[in-house]
C-alpha cells in the first residue's frame, strides 16, 4: 500500500508537469498538421510528419538572418557588459570614496526606472546624437548593442560589486607591491576569482537580451536587422494567421532557448535565484 | 605608484561604462521629465509648446488612463495570488523526496525562459482554436470558447498566461527558502505529532516569510510592467479591456503622437513603480534584521 502511494505520487507529479507544459505539446503537434486536420482536432497527433510549414515559416520570418542578428547582438552585448561592469564594480568597491559611492548609488537607483519612462526621450536623444556626431545609434546592430549595455549595466555592476567585497584585499595588495599595474592585477588575479558571479551575469543578460522585444522594435527599422522577437512579431502581423505555419515559426524560435536550457540548466536556475534575491 | 597614475586607472575602469550608462539611462530620464511639461506631437518640424503642469493635471480626469490603471491593478492582484499559489505549490512538491522532482522542476521553470512575446502567441492559439475544440469535445462550450474576444474573459486569459510564465520563477525563490529551513525544526515538529498541514501552517510558512516577501514584490513589479505578453496575446483588446499601463503609455506616445502628455503618464508610472520597489526593499531589510 505504501509503495503504491509512493508511485501514485510520482506519477501524479509527472502528469502535473506534463499538463503544465501542454501548450508546448499543442504548439508542436499543430506545426505538422494540415489545415483541415488542425481544425478537426487541435489536441490529436499529426497524421503525417511534414516539415513543409517549417520551411515556409523559415522563409517568411527570414529565420536564418533573424537568428544571426539575435546571436550577434546577444553575444557582443553580454561580452561588453561582463568586461565593463566587472572592471567598474571592482574599482568602485576598492576605491571606496564619496565619488565611488555616488556613482554606485546612481547605478542602483536607476534600476527603479521602468523602460517605458525612458523609451521616448532615449530615441529622441539617440536621434540627436546621430544627427550631430554621425555616430550610428539608430537602426544599427551596434547602436542596439550600445543601448543593451547601458540598460543592463546597473544589475551587473550591483552583482559584481557585492561579490568583490567578499574577496580579501590582501591578494591584490601584494601583487601591487610587486609592481603589477591595476590592469594586470584585475585581469590576472581578480577576474578569475569573479567566475561564479560572471556566470550569473551572463545567464541573466542572455535571457533578457535574447527575449527583448520593445527596445529593438524602437531602435531597428530595417527588415534585415530584425532579431527573433521582431521577426516573430512581423510574421504574425503581416500575414493572415495560418496557425500550422505560425506554430512552426514559434517552435523554431523556441529551439535555441531549449538548447541553451539543456546545456546550462544548473547555472540558469542558480543564476535566476541569485539575481532575484539580491 | 603616483597619485596621478591612480586617478588615471580609476577613469580607465569606471568611465567607459558610466558614459554608456549615462547616455542610455540617466540623460534620457532627465530629458523625459523635461518633455512632460510640453505639448508636442513628436515631429521635429512642429514646435514644442510649454504647458507647465497641464499634462499632469489633465491625466487626473483622463478616463482611458484611469481605466487602464484600474485594469492594471486588477491584473496585478489576480496575478499576485495565482503566481504565488502556483509557485509555492510547485516548490513544496519539488522539494519533497520524489524521484521525479528534478524533472518536474525543469518543466515548471521552462516557460520563464521563453520570451513573453512568443508565449503570448502560443496561448493566442490555445484560447482561440484550442478552447473551441475542447469545448466541442467536452460539451462545456460556454466555458471553453474564445476568451480573447470576450471583454470580461480576456483579462483572465492574460492572468493565466502571465502566471504560466512567472510561476516557475517564483518557485525557484521559494525552493531556496524551503531549503534554508533547518531539518531539525521539521523533525521536531514531526516527532511532536504535527501532521503535514500543521507543519506547513505553523513551521514552513512562518519561516518562508522572507522568500514570500521577495516573491510578492517581484510579482508586483513584474505584473505592473507587463508589456510583451499583453501585446502578443490581446494587443489591449477587445475594446481596450486589457490595455494595461505600459501598453497605454506606448500607445499614447507612439500611437496617438501625444509625446508630452504620454511622457507625463510615463513619469507617473515611474513614481508608482519606484514606490512599490522601495517599499519592497524597506520591508525585506526590516525582515532581515528581525531574522
Amino acid at each position: 500500500m505504501r509503495l503504491f502511494k509512493k508511485y501514485f505520487k510520482e506519477i501524479l507529479l509527472v502528469i502535473t508537469a506534463l499538463v503544465f507544459l501542454s501548450p508546448v505539446y499543442i504548439m508542436i503537434v499543430n506545426s505538422f498538421k494540415s489545415r483541415s486536420e488542425l481544425y478537426e482536432n487541435v489536441l490529436a497527433l499529426p497524421e503525417t510528419l511534414t516539415f513543409e510549414h517549417y520551411i515556409r515559416a523559415m522563409d517568411r520570418m527570414n529565420f536564418g538572418l533573424a537568428f544571426f542578428n539575435s546571436l550577434v547582438i546577444t553575444i557582443i552585448s553580454v561580452f561588453i557588459i561582463v568586461i565593463l561592469s566587472s572592471m567598474t564594480a571592482w574599482m568602485l568597491a576598492r576605491k571606496d570614496n564619496t565619488l565611488s559611492r555616488v556613482i554606485f548609488m546612481t547605478f542602483i537607483a536607476t534600476m527603479l526606472i521602468p523602460f517605458q519612462t525612458i523609451m521616448m526621450p532615449l530615441i529622441q536623444f539617440m536621434d540627436q546624437i546621430m544627427s550631430t556626431t554621425g555616430l550610428p545609434m539608430l537602426n544599427t546592430r551596434s547602436g542596439l548593442i550600445f543601448m543593451h549595455v547601458g540598460f543592463n549595466a546597473s544589475l551587473a555592476v550591483f552583482l559584481y560589486h557585492g561579490f568583490v567585497k567578499s574577496i580579501p584585499i590582501s591578494l591584490e595588495e601584494s601583487a601591487e607591491i610587486d609592481g603589477a599595474s591595476k590592469f594586470t592585477v584585475f585581469w590576472r588575479i581578480i577576474f578569475p576569482i569573479l567566475k561564479p558571479i560572471t556566470v550569473t551575469v551572463i545567464i541573466l543578460n542572455v535571457i533578457q537580451i535574447w527575449n527583448d522585444y520593445l527596445l529593438p522594435s524602437l531602435v531597428l527599422t530595417d527588415q534585415s536587422l530584425r532579431t527573433i522577437p521582431l521577426a516573430t512579431f512581423y510574421f504574425f502581423g503581416e500575414f493572415t494567421i495560418q496557425w500550422n505555419q505560425a506554430m512552426a515559426g514559434l517552435v523554431l524560435t523556441i529551439i535555441p532557448v531549449v538548447i541553451f536550457y539543456a546545456l546550462a540548466q544548473k547555472h540558469i536556475i542558480k543564476g535566476i535565484g541569485e539575481g532575484a534575491v539580491k | 605608484m603616483s597619485k596621478h597614475h591612480n586617478k588615471l586607472w580609476y577613469l580607465v575602469f569606471v568611465l567607459p561604462l558610466f558614459i554608456i550608462f549615462a547616455t542610455v539611462v540617466l540623460i534620457p530620464f532627465f530629458i523625459g521629465i523635461f518633455y512632460s511639461f510640453f505639448e508636442w506631437d513628436g515631429f521635429s518640424a512642429n514646435p514644442m509648446v510649454y504647458v507647465g503642469l497641464d499634462n499632469y493635471i489633465e491625466l487626473i480626469d483622463d478616463g482611458r488612463f484611469l481605466n487602464s490603471a484600474w485594469l492594471t491593478l486588477e491584473f496585478t492582484i489576480l496575478s499576485l495570488v495565482l503566481v504565488n499559489v502556483l509557485g509555492l505549490g510547485f516548490a513544496l512538491i519539488v522539494t519533497s523526496a520524489l524521484k521525479s522532482a528534478n524533472f518536474a522542476r525543469t518543466m515548471f521553470f521552462m516557460p520563464n525562459l521563453i520570451g513573453g512575446l512568443i508565449l503570448g502567441y502560443i496561448w493566442q492559439f490555445i484560447f482561440s482554436d484550442g478552447f473551441r475544440v475542447i469545448g466541442e469535445l467536452t460539451g462545456y462550450e460556454n466555458v471553453f470558447r474564445n476568451w480573447l474576444t470576450d471583454t470580461d474573459l480576456a483579462m483572465y486569459a492574460l492572468v493565466i498566461v502571465f502566471s504560466w510564465q512567472m510561476a516557475g520563477y517564483m518557485m525557484i525563490i521559494y525552493i531556496a527558502g524551503i531549503q534554508s529551513i533547518p531539518g531539525e525544526v521539521m523533525e521536531a515538529a514531526e516527532i511532536d505529532g504535527a501532521n503535514y498541514f500543521q507543519r506547513l501552517k505553523n513551521v514552513v510558512l512562518p519561516l518562508l516569510m522572507p522568500a514570500l516577501t521577495i516573491s510578492l514584490f517581484l510579482t508586483l513589479s513584474f505584473s505592473f510592467k507587463i508589456y510583451d505578453v499583453n501585446l502578443s496575446l490581446t494587443a489591449g483588446g477587445p475594446a481596450n479591456s486589457t490595455e494595461l499601463l505600459a501598453m497605454h503609455i506606448y500607445n499614447e506616445i507612439f500611437g496617438y503622437n501625444n509625446y508630452g502628455y504620454g511622457q507625463a503618464k510615463a513619469i507617473i508610472f515611474f513614481i508608482v513603480i519606484a514606490a512599490i520597489t522601495l517599499t519592497q526593499v524597506y520591508m525585506t531589510k526590516k525582515r532581515e534584521v528581525e531574522m
